[in-house]
């Protein structure tokens, strides 16, 4: 049976409902929530800050580091706290995605963390993550070229759909499910991630592509909003 | 650590005077704020505010072989990850004393109290029983986390239900509830912890009176069969100074006054 | 019409995000927290925009703080050298107080002039690279002692400050603390009691909480007015 409806009962090119909050942990130097549907995604950034072990300093440019995981009641079943594969990978992609907006020749020497920790999960957390961390940097006045924005576009069948749930992830008919996590630069457009698992055509993937560029858009919008809420205030 | 030494000292000294840089009574706990159901994939959660401490607790529920020497009986693993992303003072990787010494402290006033009823988490004896985890937490840390933790794990548990079990497969169904609460009994686990600084005894301590603290000691409570009656289910002193023989009987003698003062804020918690 | 130079700045402050176009022309030039791409001047921090004639800069709202030169800041000693003290300014950097910096002749053991966990105002003396070198000579400057030490966003303290010290002027006058405030967000407040102390903490929370920029001065003296 073609995929003609959606599990939720989305247009294929809507998103769920979406949700950025800025400054929700006092503690760290820069705080955002991001939230798709039911998956929740909360970042805090701490630094630019002393680098130890001293070895690990880099004259030339600040080090990122990003830390990804998720709660283990996040998911139906639980997930054993402390980090594994999964979460050290998408650790690093974010790392990526976030190094190509942040501007680490001004901060020499020093490293800049980021904590990501996804609250409650639903598929597209890795992309909930990379746009409160954006976020979570901008708060703490981090330098950054631009912000970055995160969302995953999914081949369900023959269609493309927008933000994918984990029952369109779990879909077996018809061509099956491909999962595409992109992040796109919020002015130039440029990619800063892309991810993907399924089977896909070099052209469809192309069409994929416009149509998470076209969604990331919104998702500024929104982030923009959010930063500009906690500015004024204070 | 963090903390410089001259506001320790007025830390210590306002205490001498009875009184707490944020205009605390040493014997006052902050405003505590429970939310629960906070999570759709738990089977019980609950996000708890002490100050600007914070702290979010979820139950997640399985079927297992239960232990040999408890094979009419359910079983209960606690765990506490003091999150980096709450503190500076919290560093990556595998857990550190800190974490281990919070999820051992709240477990034991959990099972020991009888607030949950093991014997009724039992599915076939020797065979099959639920197995609660109950994983902690911290968000924003600005003290006092043992106790957070406690209030938390208390509301999560009170407002679980357990999940749907499929007889044939011998597994949970996940994303499926039922509409049974975990077996709880009214003995509501509450622990308090009591620091001292210089001869000074508080509750509750921020961020910097924690780093003043010299010594704490936690007890876990619960009510006993009698009427009025409490009963301590667990208790253990932390840190390097030692508590006065005076000291540790003036806590005993309060002890129970701040028990009811944290179950009254667990009232509203329903399932 | 002619207009003053803070009237125009003023008028023309905005919220703006990274990646934010704050102006276009070929005339302006991108200060602080902006570059030029192409003919726009976009925004690299989230802040306030600032254009002042051909200058465009943004004003940031957080962030670490990061030394400069001339500043007056609060650390603390963490390590001592043969000739010298280590100390934090939390900034990403650590910094250094060389012996030579003191304006006492110090002997022997550095620990007899400034222990670890002393609390030091100083003065940001260089800053290259990652090395901090701080200076004690002057007025005002060296080892604080009794009183209490808080904590505030560094982007902050020139509200707490005021124009022309007006704002720190009145806190003081109101009770009776002497303060130091740092560049780095650290301020030191010491008084006769430790109410007095309290009482100066909470009206500089005040200040810094406040997002109303405009009349914040008549704010605060209300504040007082209120609180007696």
């Amino acid at each position: 049976m073609a995929y003609t409806k959606r599990f939720d009962g989305r247009k294929f090119d809507e998103p769920r409902e979406m949700e950025a909050k800025v400054g929700v942990i006092k503690n760290a130097d820069g705080s955002a929530m991001f939230r798709f549907g039911d998956t929740i995604a909360v970042a805090a950034v701490y630094g630019p800050k002393l680098f130890h072990p001293q070895h690990m300093q880099n004259p030339q440019k600040g080090v990122l580091r990003c830390n990804y995981d998720m709660l283990s009641f996040s998911v139906n079943e639980r997930k054993k706290p402390g980090t594994s594969r999964r979460s050290q990978e998408i650790s690093k992609v974010t790392e990526w995605a976030l190094s190509s907006v942040v501007n680490l020749d001004s901060y020499k020497n020093t490293v800049v963390d980021v904590h990501i920790m996804i609250l409650q999960a639903n598929a597209s957390t890795r992309c909930a993550g990379i746009n409160a961390a954006a976020l979570a940097l901008a708060h703490a006045g981090i330098s950054m070229k631009e912000l970055v924005s995160s969302v995953s576009i999914g081949k369900i069948d023959d269609k493309l759909v927008v933000d994918v749930i984990k029952e369109e992830e779990d879909y077996e008919d018809g061509e099956g499910a491909t999962d595409i996590a992109m992040a796109f630069m919020s002015k130039s457009g440029d990619i800063a991630l892309l991810q993907l698992d399924g089977k896909i055509r070099p052209a469809e993937l192309k069409e994929a592509i416009k149509l998470g560029e076209k969604t990331s858009k919104d998702i500024y919008e929104l982030q923009k909003k959010a930063l500009k809420k906690i500015g004024e205030e204070s | 650590m963090d903390l410089p030494e001259i506001t320790r000292k007025r830390i210590s000294q306002f205490l001498a005077e009875g009184k707490r840089l944020d205009g605390r009574k040493p014997l006052d706990y902050r405003k505590i704020e429970i939310e629960t159901g906070i999570s759709k994939n738990a089977e019980g959660s609950a996000r708890v505010k002490l100050g600007d401490t914070e702290v979010l607790v979820g139950v997640k529920i399985d079927v297992a072989t239960p232990y040999t020497d408890h094979e009419g009986e359910g079983t209960l693993i606690t765990t506490t990850e003091l999150l980096p992303m709450s503190s500076p003072r919290f560093e990556p990787g595998p857990p550190g004393i800190e974490s281990v010494e919070t999820a051992r402290i709240i477990d034991r006033g959990i099972r020991e109290s009888g607030f949950i009823d093991f014997e009724k988490l039992c599915i076939k004896k020797g065979e099959k029983v639920y197995s609660i985890m109950l994983d902690i937490y911290s968000i924003n840390y600005d003290g006092n986390l043992i106790d957070a933790g406690n209030i938390a794990a208390i509301a999560a548990l009170k407002t679980a239900k357990l999940p749907k079990y499929n007889e044939e497969t011998g597994k949970v169904e996940y994303g499926v509830l039922t509409n049974k609460p975990v077996p709880l009994t009214d003995k509501l686990p509450i622990n308090i912890t009591f620091h001292k600084i210089g001869e000074k005894i508080l509750v509750d301590p921020s961020a910097e009176e924690e780093e003043s603290s010299e010594a704490r000691v936690s007890f876990a409570l619960t009510r006993g069969e009698k009427k009025g009656e409490m009963l301590i289910n667990a208790a253990q002193k932390g840190e390097g100074k030692i508590f006065t023989q005076e000291e540790m009987f003036k806590i005993l003698d309060i002890v129970e006054e701040k028990y009811i003062e944290i179950e009254e804020k667990l009232k509203d918690v329903k399932n | 019409m002619i207009k003053t130079e803070t009237e125009e700045t003023e008028s023309k402050r905005e919220l703006i995000v990274p990646g934010e176009a704050i102006i276009k022309g070929k005339d302006y030039l991108p200060g602080d927290g902006a570059r030029r791409e192409g003919e726009e001047i976009i925004a690299t921090r989230f802040g306030l925009s600032d254009i002042s004639g051909r200058l465009v800069k943004v004003i940031p709202l957080s962030g670490i703080y990061m030394p400069r030169i001339g500043n007056v800041v609060i650390g603390r000693v963490i390590d001592m050298t043969f000739n010298g003290w280590i100390i934090d300014i939390k900034a990403p950097y650590l910094a250094f107080l060389p012996l030579a910096e003191c304006p006492k002749y110090v002997r022997g053991d550095l620990s007899e002039y400034h222990d670890i966990g002393d609390m030091i105002c100083c003065k940001v003396l260089s800053f290259r690279g990652k090395g901090v070198d701080l200076t004690i000579m002057g007025r005002g400057l060296g080892k604080l002692e009794d009183g209490m030490i808080i904590y505030i966003n560094s982007n902050k303290v020139p509200r707490v400050i005021g124009r022309d010290g007006s704002m720190i002027n009145l806190i003081k006058e109101e009770t009776k603390c002497e303060i130091v405030v740092g560049q780095n967000g650290l301020i030191w407040i010491s008084g006769k009691t430790i109410e007095e102390e309290l009482k100066a903490k909470e009206a500089i929370l005040f200040v810094v909480e406040k997002s109303f920029v405009g009349g914040l001065t008549e704010k605060v003296k209300e504040y007082f007015g209120g609180k007696k």
